[in-house]
């Protein structure tokens, strides 16, 4: 038994029949073949998938195609227009926020989340905010640089430093 | 992992979730966060035949003051409890462990009456909400019934909610002035289980003598359990070093943790009993502030 849904993905709507079954990471790479959006765990732990639905953080392995219906999503592919960097595109290539840059949308789209609801986070509220995403190459400190570089841009003030530290 | 194939219902009131539940019985489970249910379904631990999804249902996620009790709606996420201002003043508990609960995006979509409807002693509410002595409403098609929160748990993954029924609210009392809550957990990383967890809200008089006391503990017993005698310890006197010790040393006693990857049993019982010091402390501080 398939379930007819409708869903927006940045901004363009879909209409799709669906296993119950399938999960909404699967829609999205496969589906609509977008690979933007990463399955690292499988398990609800490393945060690759994380998608934004109708705003807010979610992890697309742990939802099913079927929970997004009528719903607003934002993957990577959506956070800027082709070619160009929004704030936390340019803060991560600007601090070394990514090395092989496969938890980098996941990051990128907590942290969309996180600087929506606190705009001026201190490290450790970035540290929280993004516990679940894992990375296993950064250390994350460059990771924290980018997030703050990017809080600084979208309150209109210049970073301090974009030194990318190397450990 | 995929789960095994299911048919899957979104009623949009609790009559028609009411009448699908009647119609599968055994075979249905409710899908509320699902941050549970779909990874245990994904491992196919669990393979329902249907799923009825409750997030679709208007009326069931707020967060209320009524006279002397907290109404919380079974479908509040972890973030919004995180952020419920008034919730938090009457209650610091719930900012304690909605920080410790899994993480910020799966807080975005757990949900109070999921956590405790899912019956894992492993779980976080349920220790909270034996601390806070809370009150847990069920509802079925012939209406609401109220169960007081240490009748709710029967069992591993088992509670007092009836193939029929589904859990809609928790309500919390308000204790009066000089009371606090604390809880805290052991865990190895953000997003595993507690090694050990203990949840404490107690009310002090003028005189520092506790006049009320619940303490919850979590992942220390296969059904959560409240540290009676712990409560007991504590229950008219003034919490001295020696009072407080002799809580500890009752919980410590009284738990019934298993070996595993967290830790040994005997690491356990050590842990509990300072965690429960510490949260003791941190409720009277709360208490007096």
């Amino acid at each position: 038994m398939t379930k007819h849904i409708k869903i927006t993905v940045n901004g363009t709507e879909h209409e799709l029949d669906v296993e119950p079954r399938l999960l909404l990471v699967h829609l999205i790479r496969e589906n609509l073949a977008m690979t933007g959006t990463h399955i690292g765990c499988d398990t609800t732990s490393c945060g690759a998938c994380t998608i934004l639905m109708d705003g807010k953080s979610v992890k697309s392995c742990t939802i099913l195609a079927v929970q997004a219906n009528g719903k607003n999503l934002t993957t990577i592919e959506g956070v800027s227009a082709e070619n160009e960097y929004n704030h936390l595109q340019e803060g991560f290539k600007e601090n070394h926020g990514l090395h092989c840059g496969f938890c980098t949308p996941g990051m990128i789209l907590r942290a969309t989340e996180l600087l929506e609801n606190n705009p001026d986070p201190t490290e450790e509220e970035i540290r929280w905010g993004i516990s679940g995403n894992l990375c296993r190459c950064t250390g994350y400190n460059n990771i924290v640089k980018a997030i703050k570089y990017a809080s600084a841009k979208n309150r209109g003030i210049e970073p301090a430093s974009t030194e990318p530290e190397f450990v | 992992m995929i789960p095994a194939p299911f048919d899957y219902e979104s009623p949009t009131t609790l009559e028609e979730a009411f009448g699908l539940l009647d119609r599968y019985g055994d075979e249905a489970k409710i899908l509320s966060g699902g941050h549970s249910l779909i990874p245990m379904m994904k491992l196919r631990f669990a393979s329902p035949e249907v799923l009825i999804d409750i997030n679709n249902i208007p009326g069931l996620s707020h967060i209320t003051k009524d006279g002397n009790t907290m109404k919380i709606g079974a479908l509040v996420r972890e973030s919004e409890i995180e952020h419920a201002k008034e919730l938090i003043a009457h209650f610091p508990i719930f900012a304690d462990v909605t920080k410790l609960i899994a993480d910020p995006s799966v807080r975005n979509r757990g949900t109070i009456g999921g956590n405790l409807a899912h019956g894992d002693a492993a779980n976080d509410h349920p220790a909270v909400m034996l601390a806070l002595r809370a009150n847990i409403v069920i509802s079925g098609k012939d209406g609401n019934r109220t169960v007081p929160i240490d009748e709710f748990f029967h069992g591993f993954y088992m509670t007092e909610v009836q193939a029929n029924e589904i859990l809609t609210e928790i309500q919390i009392p308000i204790h009066g002035k000089g009371t606090g809550s604390a809880y805290h957990k052991m865990e190895r990383k953000v997003g595993d289980y507690a090694t050990a967890g203990v949840a404490v809200q107690l009310t002090l008089d003028a005189n520092g003598t506790v006049t009320y006391v619940g303490i919850g503990l979590t992942n220390l017993s296969p059904v959560p359990m409240r540290a009676e005698r712990s409560e007991a310890a504590l229950l008219g006197k003034k919490l001295t070093d020696e009072v407080i010790a002799e809580a500890a040393k009752c919980a410590s006693e009284d738990c019934s943790p298993s070996d595993d990857l967290r830790g040994s049993e005997e690491y356990k019982r050590h842990l509990v009993g300072v965690l429960l010091k510490r949260m003791i402390h941190k409720a009277a501080e709360r208490a007096m502030a």
